[in-house]
């Protein structure tokens, strides 16, 4: 049993974003630790052994500002503070673990968390994708603006300063229940519908990070048949919490429970 | 780094990322934060920072640097209990004992927070606290009646010298 981490590491404390930025530098070598529910986690059972770690607790980079319509969350924000924030995103977050562990994890940790060894993680993923958020990051090459989407794709040595995102005129969310609040969700999935009518449905507690689903899209008027079409997007993880093949025949039904809301709620 | 633990401020001579639940176990001798997962699971290390919950085993020493941390031993004496303690106490609410010093600090913030009686209210601010003995019920009827105002606070409970502990058994007819 793991009863002490070896923390012979150089710790990075900035104070502010500019010293976090360039703390971060590009990237090379830097373990972030922002809320600290994964990575503290994987150092006390020596799966981590970083040599330099940039924590964010002291360098601001939280809060939520909504200008107008949009919406832009500072990546040290908690998943505790964004429970009131409309759906997809807020129910969405209100589902993460426990009270103790939303007020702790950050939107940044859940945009950046690799899968874990047993489960998959970071359901706002999906959230943050149904609402075709825009995630702002520093690292080799300066700074970036781009879709979560891309940004999933390609986060290794990034480190996130915001995500934004228009609200929606509609958002739905639907998960498999968790055995308990500890663990992950099997799977998770939200839809958003804009002011023009456009319809995006992702799902997190897949392979790899959360995947927009566009067959489903495609067939978002017809919440059945976007739910089979559904499957040919997703490649399903086969873990602790879910086998690929049951991940695969409940998709279709978490599909058309959120296109359903989304028709309800027009 | 500094620390003020139940209101005595000390110096902190652990490495930045060392686990705040190590430093208080270990450098300072506080036990009543118990080292179960290790990864935020449990529930069993939970302490108050500026009085809300957080898992002790999840947070590195250097992210609380300066804060006020409260652990069960802030919270009452054996001669005066508060009175989440004394709710627990009276309604049998600990069994094998490891989970009870998680269950009280988050139940603690749950009262000092204005929470109800209700039980879903409850069982929220108790979800991510695992009690491998399963006294659930007994639990949630603790932190009811301790939301309900149904117990006194600094009620004595050892016996003293020469005296008979005092059996009482809630809801039993007298």
């Amino acid at each position: 049993m793991p009863t002490a981490v070896e923390t012979g590491a150089e710790v990075l404390l900035p104070t502010s974003e500019d010293e976090a930025v360039a703390a971060f530098g590009d990237g090379a070598g830097v373990t972030v630790l922002a809320g600290g529910t994964i990575v503290v986690p994987e150092m006390t059972y020596g799966y981590l052994k970083p040599q330099r770690v940039l924590m964010l607790a002291q360098a601001g980079l939280d809060g939520i500002a909504r200008g107008g319509s949009r919406t832009t969350i500072g990546a040290m924000t908690s998943v505790a503070d964004l429970t009131d924030l409309p759906s997809p995103l807020g129910l969405c977050a209100a589902n993460v673990a426990d009270l103790e562990i939303r007020a702790q994890a950050t939107v940044g940790g859940n945009l950046c968390a690799p899968q874990g060894r047993d489960a998959p993680r970071g359901d706002l993923q999906a959230a943050f994708l149904a609402l075709d958020a825009q995630v702002r990051s520093v690292g080799a090459g300066g700074e970036r603006t781009e879709p979560v989407e891309t940004f999933l794709a390609d986060r290794d040595g990034r480190l996130i300063l915001d995500v934004s995102f228009e609200e929606p005129a509609a958002g739905a969310f639907a998960r498999l229940d968790r055995p308990h609040t500890h663990d992950y969700s099997a799977l998770t999935v939200c839809a958003a519908r804009t002011a023009d009518g456009t319809v995006r449905v992702a799902v997190a507690g897949v392979e790899g990070p959360a995947v927009r689903l566009p067959s489903a899209e495609a067939k978002a008027d017809d919440p059945a048949a976007a739910g089979v079409a559904a499957v040919s997007d997703a490649t399903f993880a086969d873990d602790a919490l879910a086998s690929a093949w049951y991940r695969e025949r409940t998709l279709p039904v978490l599909v058309r429970r959120v296109l359903t809301q989304l028709q309800e709620a027009a | 780094m500094k620390l003020t633990v139940n209101g005595v401020e000390h110096e902190i001579e652990s490495a930045p990322l060392t686990p705040l639940l190590y430093v208080l176990r270990e450098e300072l001798g506080i036990t009543s934060p118990k080292v179960g997962c290790q990864q935020g699971g449990c529930g069993s290390c939970t302490i108050l920072v500026s009085g809300e919950p957080r898992r002790a085993c999840l947070l590195a020493v250097a992210a609380v640097d300066g804060s006020e941390i409260t652990t069960l031993e802030g919270l009452g004496t054996a001669e005066a209990l508060s009175p989440i303690q004394t709710a627990f106490h009276q309604h049998y609410a600990a069994q094998c004992g490891f989970c009870t010093s998680g269950m009280v600090m988050a139940a603690h913030a749950y009262l000092e927070n204005g929470g109800g009686t209700g039980r879903e209210s409850i069982q929220e601010a108790l979800a991510g606290h695992v009690c491998r003995c399963t006294g659930y019920v007994k639990i949630l009827d603790a932190v009811s009646a301790a939301a309900g105002g149904e117990v006194a606070s600094n009620q004595r409970w050892l016996p003293q010298p020469g005296e008979e502990a005092p059996v009482e058994v809630p809801g039993a007819p007298a």
